[in-house]
């Protein structure tokens, strides 16, 4: 039975965009065909962190208008050939998406597909009502600061009051938290909030911790997500993530401070 | 329109009737003073703008009725509206009254024992002294198992019972008493219907707003409030009291 993700936070640049890539990355490199949809129409982006900008023909909201079929429209990775990308529209806005249309082709990607993987925009408007409104599971994308959490925890209201889980009373979306550009260095300072704050504070099961890394920025540019830069730490915190949430038991990196030559020598905390 | 969309609609219903129950908040009168209704209301509403807002409220004339008060219930009714309320309802009103409510597109709601469905029903007089005893009917506890989110609302008619977080930016509201066996970081307030009694029990208090009848205070005065201890906050001469458990 298919699935369908949805990678959301209420507020903007915390990470949702690399997040979807990352993840929809991950469970097709462990076989799993796998699509990824970017609900951000009008502030296309996961096209380019995909690399597969230049290979843009037909976007959502022709699929949504019935002026492509979804096999046009559907981009197959270079490097992968279980994960198909399906671009937003840059030329419209939010409006061009409906309930009916996105609830359409959800079902038709749910044939052929084990994960869907939907990219959310920013905000709690409609383009966000749509891409967790038929959603299964939520990865929640959080930065350790307040109001990021507290966006973050208005979000998960809206997941467990007006999704289509809700309003038809089946098992509540399964929501997941995902700490993004954490630096234990800077909670050590007291200049972010720590994963215990944050946990106490939205109570939500940890998926993951993904550390501030330069690796993400570098493979934003470069058109390739992150995951795939195995030696980075970033990229090893998604793989993490990838195998936690098919199941797997793995401890969580990336919490505590990196050990500087004299820590490792004397291995003192 | 086609013959033929016309045939479609007759075959496939458009339309279902189904039943649900709704928490709705009851005005109770026990003055007949328009004036000071008028007032007074206007009061409460100030307490939780956002949340009387074009809210529907019905109202019940029980008390002023067992006390031979009458009331003008479409000067009544148009001072609900005048707030920014929408009465959906009367309860407990006499024949003639329930008359001028549905005049003004009120519904009669039963349930109490002076209501009357005007019409068919003999003009009666309300019956002076073989009342029933007035009935102290219990509202259920409203019992919320899972954390209360940012941006949510939610308001109990009677007690309301949470055992999860209520998160800053959630706002709780009950006729009654309010228990959160979470962290309350959000707004609480009990007894909204001028209860006084009302009382809020939590676990964890680092709430924004605490409120009980009406009378509040905001998280810069609840500095010495200890989180992480039981406390229950009562009203005493008009002031919040917190205390440990």
């Amino acid at each position: 039975m298919a699935r369908i993700i949805v990678v959301t936070s209420g507020k903007g640049g915390v990470g949702k965009t690399t997040t979807s890539a990352a993840i929809a990355m991950g469970l097709a490199k462990k076989g799993h065909k796998t699509a990824v949809i970017d609900f951000d129409v009008g502030l296309r982006n996961l096209d380019l962190i995909m690399g597969c900008e230049r290979r843009v023909v037909y976007d959502f909201v022709n699929v949504i208008n019935g002026e492509a079929t979804l096999n046009q429209a559907l981009i197959r990775d270079k490097t992968c050939n279980q994960l198909y990308i399906l671009p937003a529209s840059q030329t419209r806005d939010k409006d061009a998406l409906s309930q009916e249309g996105v609830g359409k082709i959800l079902d038709e990607l749910k044939k052929d597909f084990k994960y869907i993987v939907c990219d959310s925009p920013a905000g709690i408007e409609k383009g966000a009502h749509l891409a967790m409104y038929f959603a299964d599971d939520a990865f929640i994308v959080t930065n350790p600061e307040v109001s990021s959490v507290r966006d973050s925890d208005r979000m998960l209201g809206i997941l467990s009051s007006k999704s289509r889980r809700a309003e038809q009373n089946d098992e509540p979306i399964k929501e997941y938290l995902l700490l993004t550009r954490y630096s234990p260095e800077r909670v050590k300072l007291g200049e972010m909030l720590s994963v215990d704050d944050v946990q106490e504070i939205l109570s939500l099961h940890l998926l993951g911790v993904i550390p501030e890394s330069k690796s993400v920025l570098n493979a934003s540019n470069s058109g390739t997500p992150v995951i795939l830069d195995e030696k980075s730490d970033a990229g090893q915190a998604y793989a993490d993530v990838i195998a936690r949430y098919l199941g797997e038991d793995r401890p969580h990196r990336f919490i505590d401070e990196k050990k500087g030559l004299f820590g490792k020598l004397f291995g003192g905390k | 329109m086609s013959t033929d969309s016309q045939q479609n609609a007759h075959h496939s219903p458009v339309l279902e009737f189904k039943s649900s129950t709704f928490s709705v908040p009851v005005l109770v009168l026990s003055s007949n003073d328009a004036i000071i209704i008028e007032q007074q209301l206007q009061e409460k509403i100030h307490l939780a703008p956002e949340f009387f807002k074009n809210s529907p409220l019905v109202f019940d004339l029980q008390e002023l009725n067992k006390h031979d008060l009458d009331i003008d219930v479409t000067e009544l009714i148009n001072i609900i509206r005048s707030l920014g309320l929408l009465p959906i309802g009367i309860r407990g009103g006499g024949a003639q009254q329930n008359q001028q409510a549905l005049e003004l597109g009120v519904p009669i709601h039963s349930g109490h024992s002076v209501a009357l469905s005007s019409g068919t029903q003999k003009p009666q007089p309300p019956e002076p002294e073989a009342a029933p005893e007035p009935q102290i009917v219990a509202e259920a506890a409203t019992l919320i198992t899972h954390p209360v989110r940012s941006g949510q609302r939610i308001y109990a008619s009677g007690d309301l019972i949470i055992l999860a977080q209520v998160s800053a930016g959630a706002e709780i509201m009950a006729e009654g008493n309010i228990h959160v066996y979470g962290s309350l970081r959000g707004r609480a307030l009990a007894g909204v219907q001028g209860n006084t009694e009302a009382r809020i029990f939590c676990s964890d208090l680092q709430a924004e707003l605490i409120s009980i009848a009406g009378n509040y205070k905001i998280s810069e005065d609840l500095n010495d409030a200890v989180p992480n201890q039981r406390v229950q906050i009562y009203l005493q001469n008009h002031a919040l009291v917190i205390k440990d458990i």
